[in-house]
């Protein structure tokens, strides 16, 4: 069983603050991860290979320093990764985005393509199942539980207001929700294996089939027209009293907003 | 690609179990003020199997016409059924502008559509707007946790795709004296459409008032220590007449249900009135709340980023606090 795992090299955007007074991010010393949900998704495919003997391909897009994320995840267990950069990548939306990952994929052996259900920078949610139409396979989105039984997967998909029990044949593409699982620490043995042993294919325009008009930010149907930090709004009264005297605060502004 | 060939604003009706989603109506709606502006019809395509109610509604928000497909693979969603007839409808149509609903059917079925289309798509859009020079539809999203809001165009593919976050675009000018016109449309469907098994639904049955409904949320974080705290703050809520909401911290530790759940990966609420109880007040939070009303913080920590936020500020122990204030409470 052959799996890729689609993963994006993130900034925490949990460490990132707004400076209070200007209403803009201090990006400055916030570190970058693997994109939560894209860890889980690795973490099912390792899970997969416990138990079913698959080999496990991770790939990323991005700069030259998102090798990072893939030796992370070559030391969670990892057989392979590549690392598709060039700079005629940059800039593309979720579009040429899974455009570009696709014509990757397409050189791989895969049974089944995990890619997390949104990045924590982008919140998109669209490059896993724009990549699964470019490579014209089912998608099951939002997966909570996955077993597999011989060529099907068995799948829990998690909707607001209900589950789905989904049987599916591979080849197909799911994307992971970070409550499937707890992905696993790198060990010793594999952190020595990812930087020794194991090797990152790095791959650029050259190395995959795309039509050079699908590429970046020349690929991409849209373009970002402006962006702004909203308005930041002067806050209220701060008390530090005790509770029956705060409660009795409490209980004054809500009377005087006439919310009770 | 000829841009002058698409016209039309159309809404991606969302329905499960036979039932029209709030969003879209909040969607057609919105989609009616940009049809006006732009000069053009507002349609809706509804896909299902089996009708449960009266559609009149739709029109009275805003549906010059609705395109109606009905077929057994429309039930229950499925990704390719419901893409092939939304890629049909878009082909055979043309719409300059479609939306769908933010959800996670919106946002399943969506990507399909547009990657289909060969055509952008914009992601849980906040707010829309037409640029006056070009008719080119601005949709604004927040990003990077919502940190910061970016305002995206596609202006030379049409049709121009978002999805949009339930909750946020105001359900206004009702007309009942608007009619019904109802087309059915005929989708090649084949069986290797379906090309996932469903084999069990599982409803979830204890969501008793959607959150994004609620006038009155109160909301638990990390900060409130233990599940067990739960009851008191339902207890607030019932007080209030509200329910009980969340941080995703909270969902992430199991004390509560992902549909509680407030903030940029969760529910965006705008409720009158918003009791932070224990919350810290992480950007992707404030993302999901800080249209509130009027938004109380109680919070042991003097220094917690909520407090900027809140209209009142209460620095201790909430455990203290919050039966105070239910004794003062009047019964409701």
């Amino acid at each position: 069983m052959n799996i890729v795992v689609c993963i994006k090299q993130v900034p925490d955007t949990n460490e990132v603050k707004l400076d209070p007074k200007t209403g803009t991010l201090i990006r400055d010393g916030v570190p970058s991860i693997i994109n939560p949900d894209d860890k889980a998704g690795l973490e099912a495919a390792l899970v997969l290979k416990d138990k079913f003997d698959a080999k496990v391909t991770v790939l990323t897009m991005g700069p030259p320093q998102a090798d990072k994320a893939l030796r992370e995840a070559l030391a969670m267990g990892a057989d392979e990764a590549i690392l598709l950069t060039d700079r005629k990548f940059a800039g593309a939306d979720t579009w040429a985005t899974s455009m570009t990952l696709a014509s990757a994929i397409r050189k791989l052996d895969y049974d089944l393509i995990i890619a997390g259900r949104q990045a924590i920078d982008g919140d998109t949610a669209q490059v896993g199942p724009q990549i699964a139409e470019k490579l014209g396979l089912p998608q099951v989105s939002y997966v909570k539980e996955l077993d597999r039984d011989g060529e099907h997967l068995f799948i829990t998909r998690e909707f607001e207001d209900r589950a789905h029990k989904i049987k599916v044949k591979m080849p197909c593409l799911i994307t992971t929700l970070a409550e499937l699982n707890a992905p696993r620490y790198m060990s010793v043995e594999g952190i020595m294996d990812a930087y020794r042993e194991k090797e990152i294919v790095t791959w650029t325009r050259d190395d995959i089939e795309i039509d050079e008009e699908a590429l970046g930010l020349k690929g991409s149907p849209t373009r970002v027209k402006k962006s702004f930090t909203k308005a930041v709004k002067a806050p209220g009264k701060k008390y530090d009293v005790d509770a029956a005297q705060a409660a009795q605060i409490i209980l004054d502004n809500l009377k005087e907003k006439y919310i009770i | 690609m000829n841009i002058s060939e698409y016209k039309d604003v159309l809404v991606f009706i969302e329905q499960r179990d036979g039932v029209v989603e709030k969003v879209s109506k909040e969607l057609v709606s919105k989609g009616r003020e940009i049809a006006n502006t732009l000069g053009c019809k507002c349609k809706g395509a509804l896909l299902i199997n089996d009708i449960n109610e009266n559609l009149d509604e739709l029109f009275h928000w805003g549906l010059d016409e609705l395109y109606l497909v009905k077929h057994k693979s429309l039930g229950e969603f499925m990704t390719e059924p419901y893409a092939k007839a939304m890629t049909h409808i878009c082909k055979e149509y043309k719409p300059e502008i479609v939306f769908f609903g933010a959800t996670s059917i919106g946002r399943d079925l969506a990507p399909r559509v547009s990657s289909r289309m060969d055509t952008g798509l914009t992601a849980d859009c906040t707010s829309l707007d037409v640029e006056e020079e070009t008719n080119n539809l601005m949709m604004t999203r927040p990003a990077f946790g919502g940190n910061i809001m970016a305002t995206i165009i596609c202006p030379e593919h049409r049709p121009q795709m978002s999805t949009i976050r339930p909750g946020v675009m105001p359900m206004i000018n009702k007309d009942e004296s608007r009619p019904s016109v109802i087309t059915e449309v005929a989708v090649p469907f084949t069986d290797a459409d379906a090309n996932i098994e469903i084999l069990e639904v599982v409803k979830h049955t204890h969501e008793l008032i959607k959150i994004e409904d609620a006038n009155v949320l109160v909301s638990a974080g990390r900060g409130i220590g233990n599940p067990s705290k739960l009851e008191l703050l339902g207890e607030l809520a019932e007080k209030l007449g509200g329910t009980v909401s969340s941080s995703r911290a909270v969902v992430d530790a199991g004390w509560t249900d992902r549909a509680q759940q407030v903030g940029q990966t969760g529910k965006t609420v705008r409720p009158d009135l918003y009791f932070a109880c224990g919350i810290s007040g992480a950007i992707q939070h404030l993302a999901g709340m800080e249209e509130s009303e009027y938004i109380v913080a109680i919070n042991k920590d003097d220094t917690a980023p909520i407090f900027d936020s809140a209209d009142l500020s209460i620095v201790g122990d909430l455990n203290a606090v919050i039966p105070e204030l239910i004794k003062l409470l009047p019964n409701k």
